[in-house]
């Protein structure tokens, strides 16, 4: 086989496009950067607003002791309701509270009695998990006046249910670190997708790839010399991610570096066939960027679960999910990288992620074949 | 006047020409709203569900459907031993565990306590979270409920303290994240469509080489730009309607704000997007470049830093900050407020004032590089 001399030119050509290769290898650095500290679904720091109704010793230790977390923070102490209007609608309270008139005499003679809580919906996840806290806040408080209700009634009755929440993997909750691994499909599928097909398009727009044709390279030596560049340049990307990963946000790969790698490659596979068979249907750079980006870069970024999970998605859309490559790529390296498995409870993936890489490679095989030969 | 005429002509001609380009100017943001309406979702919902019942009771029967019921989780494994549930999460089919310990029917009927185990996976740090917070609730509840009705029976209808939150939603009372993202996909949507435009318009006129023609015209270099830009407001505005449309006749959105306030500050933003887009234009030498540049360098940074699905109030301090140099963010605080809160310009004038100054700069900025790139 004679590969160096086009690897060799494919490589010249590329460090001569500064801004493609400013692309190529800064923008996996700013993207971890930005998805590294920038992004994060944690909701910390609820301001929240009372209107105390009651007035009593009893509700303000009941607020006290609801808002004495890092998750929800007593900001506001409102004289009647009116006043929420304004500070939820400028977004100073995201919660408020209003306790009626009639809290402590209820605490103390037994009987049921509703706190009203407002949220701002606004942002419907920030307000789901708010609601969240504030009525687990509440329930946990009606327990325990209860327990201590009961024992001062002298009743011999327990909490039913004790509830031991345990964490797996990520147990401080970090974004980022859910995040991370979820940019290797993204950034992987730029270097594959769409350079590979505006590489070849570009050979096909300035006519070069006629000079290519008629030299004595054969017609695969051609499409692998112009893979391998790429290939090179995304596993750099990759491992580069995967070290900045470690050193800025403690990202470590608990399972092993060998699966790790194996499927990075099977996936670069995938995407340089994808990238391959854009760059034969299209004519010209726009047309193939354009394509790349809807069939690449968009489902790696929408439909892959890499910032929304997919089981929310309607049926069609999950549908699409499953026929491309990215969803199974970042199941498999979350697990590798955050849960430290091996290839058993995952084989299924790998084998749908190398049906489709096959699919995708002899498609492109088959139709630059009959493109180059003609 | 006239030659400003002529050359809005001109640029329709050519836009009209180009068969795709129809198509991408009016139906792609239509479907880009729709799609990205319903993939941009954190909605938490179908969580998988793994379940040990050691117990076999009516009663843990009983707790698995109360998770069920809620329509938040469904069942996707049962396993026998409490290990299992763990392979459930490590092979990402299951994101909560519940582990019900032989006997829970016979305690928790008989006033003693039974220990019930949940496990998250946590890999999906805001999935799990949620998940979890419902799991609690659920179980919580449940227990609640148990206890009172044991003390009822025993002290014969006797009350006992109870604390009952009654949670109301403003805004948004179904919690729709939809609510939420579609207003800011319409806004990304008009920052992506007008930015790449105008580059992209530009540099295609120096890539062929026709700009030199239009430079022997005798029109003004500021008449030429005004001819190349107007369209692409007009595009613009155009969009706006469209995604506008989808938003509230697709997917049920609606506008509580006034609809003339939005189109106003819509125009205010489009002159930041149109200076974007001149700025790229003279920075780029070919149309790949530029669409490259405004992808990665622009699009990129303004997403993830503009609040559009990551909360600022999230971010670290000095990224804070930064979030102030993005124009999209304050567009998007105006769309929502106008969308889902449906306040007006009395709440709304530092972000309307802000987009001004950003718009003013940064076409000056660009209109002054692009004279000085024709000199």
């Amino acid at each position: 086989m004679n590969l160096a001399p086009i690897v060799r030119k494919e490589f010249r050509q590329i460090s001569r496009d500064r801004r493609a290769l400013g692309i190529l290898v800064f923008l996996p650095g700013l993207l971890l950067v930005l998805v590294g500290y920038a992004l994060n679904f944690d909701v910390k720091n609820l301001s929240v607003a009372v209107v105390d109704e009651d007035r009593s010793p009893e509700s303000r230790h009941f607020v006290q002791s609801l808002t004495g977390s890092e998750y929800l923070v007593h900001k506001w102490s409102l004289d009647d309701r009116s006043g929420i209007d304004r500070l939820l609608e400028e977004g100073e309270a995201q919660v408020a509270l209003v306790i009626p008139r009639g809290f402590a005499h209820a605490m103390i003679e037994g009987k049921s009695i509703q706190v009203q809580v407002i949220v701002d919906g606004a942002n419907a996840n920030t307000a789901a998990i708010a609601a969240g806290y504030v009525a687990l806040g509440i329930q946990d408080y009606s327990s325990r006046v209860l327990a201590q209700w009961l024992e001062r009634h002298g009743a011999h009755i327990l909490v039913p249910i004790d509830i031991r929440p345990r964490l797996l993997f990520n147990p401080e909750l970090k974004t980022a670190k859910y995040l991370v691994p979820g940019l290797f499909g993204l950034i992987l599928m730029l270097s594959t997708v769409i350079s590979t097909s505006l590489s070849v398009v570009r050979e096909k727009e300035l006519g070069t790839m006629e000079q290519l044709k008629t030299s004595p390279l054969k017609a695969y030596e051609i499409i692998i010399g112009k893979a391998v560049p790429y290939l090179g340049i995304a596993l750099l990307a990759a491992t580069l991610i995967l070290v900045l990963g470690w050193l800025m946000f403690d990202v470590s790969v608990r399972g092993s570096l060998l699966v790790l790698y194996v499927a990075i490659f099977i996936f670069l596979l995938a995407g340089l066939g994808q990238g391959l068979v854009i760059s034969s249907v299209a004519k010209n750079q726009q047309i193939a960027f354009f394509i790349s980006v809807f069939s690449s870069l968009l489902p790696a970024f929408l439909l892959s679960g890499f910032v929304f999970p997919l089981s929310s998605m309607p049926m069609i859309l999950q549908v699409i999910a499953n026929i491309l490559p990215t969803k199974y790529f970042l199941v498999i390296v979350r697990a590798v990288i955050l849960k430290g498995v091996g290839i058993g409870p995952v084989w299924d993936q790998f084998l749908a992620l190398s049906l489709f890489s096959a699919f995708a490679i002899g498609l492109s095989s088959i139709r630059l074949h009959r493109e180059l030969s003609s | 006047m006239k030659s400003i005429k002529q050359m809005l002509i001109k640029e329709f001609l050519q836009i009209r020409r180009d068969r795709l380009m129809m198509p991408i100017i009016l139906v792609a943001p239509i479907i880009q709203v729709i799609l990205l309406g319903y993939a941009a979702t954190v909605d938490v919902r179908n969580i998988g569900l793994a379940v040990c019942d050691m117990d076999n009771s009516p009663d843990s029967r009983a707790l698995v459907t109360r998770f069920t019921n809620t329509g938040y989780f469904t069942v996707t494994g049962w396993a026998k031993e409490p290990d299992g549930v763990d392979e459930y999460l490590n092979a990402s089919e299951a994101v909560i565990g519940i582990v019900i310990p032989r006997g829970f029917g016979r305690d928790i009927s008989s006033g003693r306590t039974s220990t019930l185990q949940l496990i998250a996976d946590g890999a999906d740090a805001n999935t799990a979270n949620i998940s979890l917070n419902y799991a609690r609730q659920i179980t919580v509840g449940y227990s609640q409920g148990l206890l009172v009705e044991q003390v009822r029976r025993l002290g014969g209808g006797r009350q006992v303290p109870q604390i009952t939150p009654v949670t109301r939603v403003w805004y948004n009372p179904e919690l729709r994240s939809a609510n939420y993202m579609v207003p800011g996909v319409v806004a990304l949507i008009l920052m992506i469509i007008t930015t790449t435009f105008t580059s992209a318009s530009i540099v295609k006129e120096r890539e062929i080489g026709t700009m030199e023609q239009l430079l022997v015209t005798p029109m003004k270099p500021s008449q030429l730009l005004l001819g190349k830009l107007l369209p692409y407001v007009l595009i613009g505005l155009v969009d706006v309607l469209l995604t506008l449309g989808v938003a509230v006749n697709w997917f049920d959105i609606p506008l509580k704000g006034s609809v003339i306030t939005l189109f106003g500050l819509s125009g205010l933003f489009i002159l930041t997007t149109l200076g974007l887009g001149l700025f790229v234009s003279t920075i780029s030498h070919t149309q790949q470049q530029a669409m490259m540049t405004a992808q990665f360098f622009v699009f990129f940074p303004m997403i993830f830093l503009s609040g559009f699905t990551f909360p600022i109030e999230n971010m670290p301090a000095a990224i804070q900050v930064i979030t102030y140099l993005v124009p999209l963010r304050y567009f998007l605080e105006i769309i929502r407020g106008l969308f889902l809160k449906g306040v007006g310009m009395e709440t709304l004038w530092p972000e309307a004032l802000a987009l001004l100054v950003f718009g003013v700069t940064i076409l000056s900025l660009s209109v002054s590089r692009f004279q000085k790139r024709l000199a």
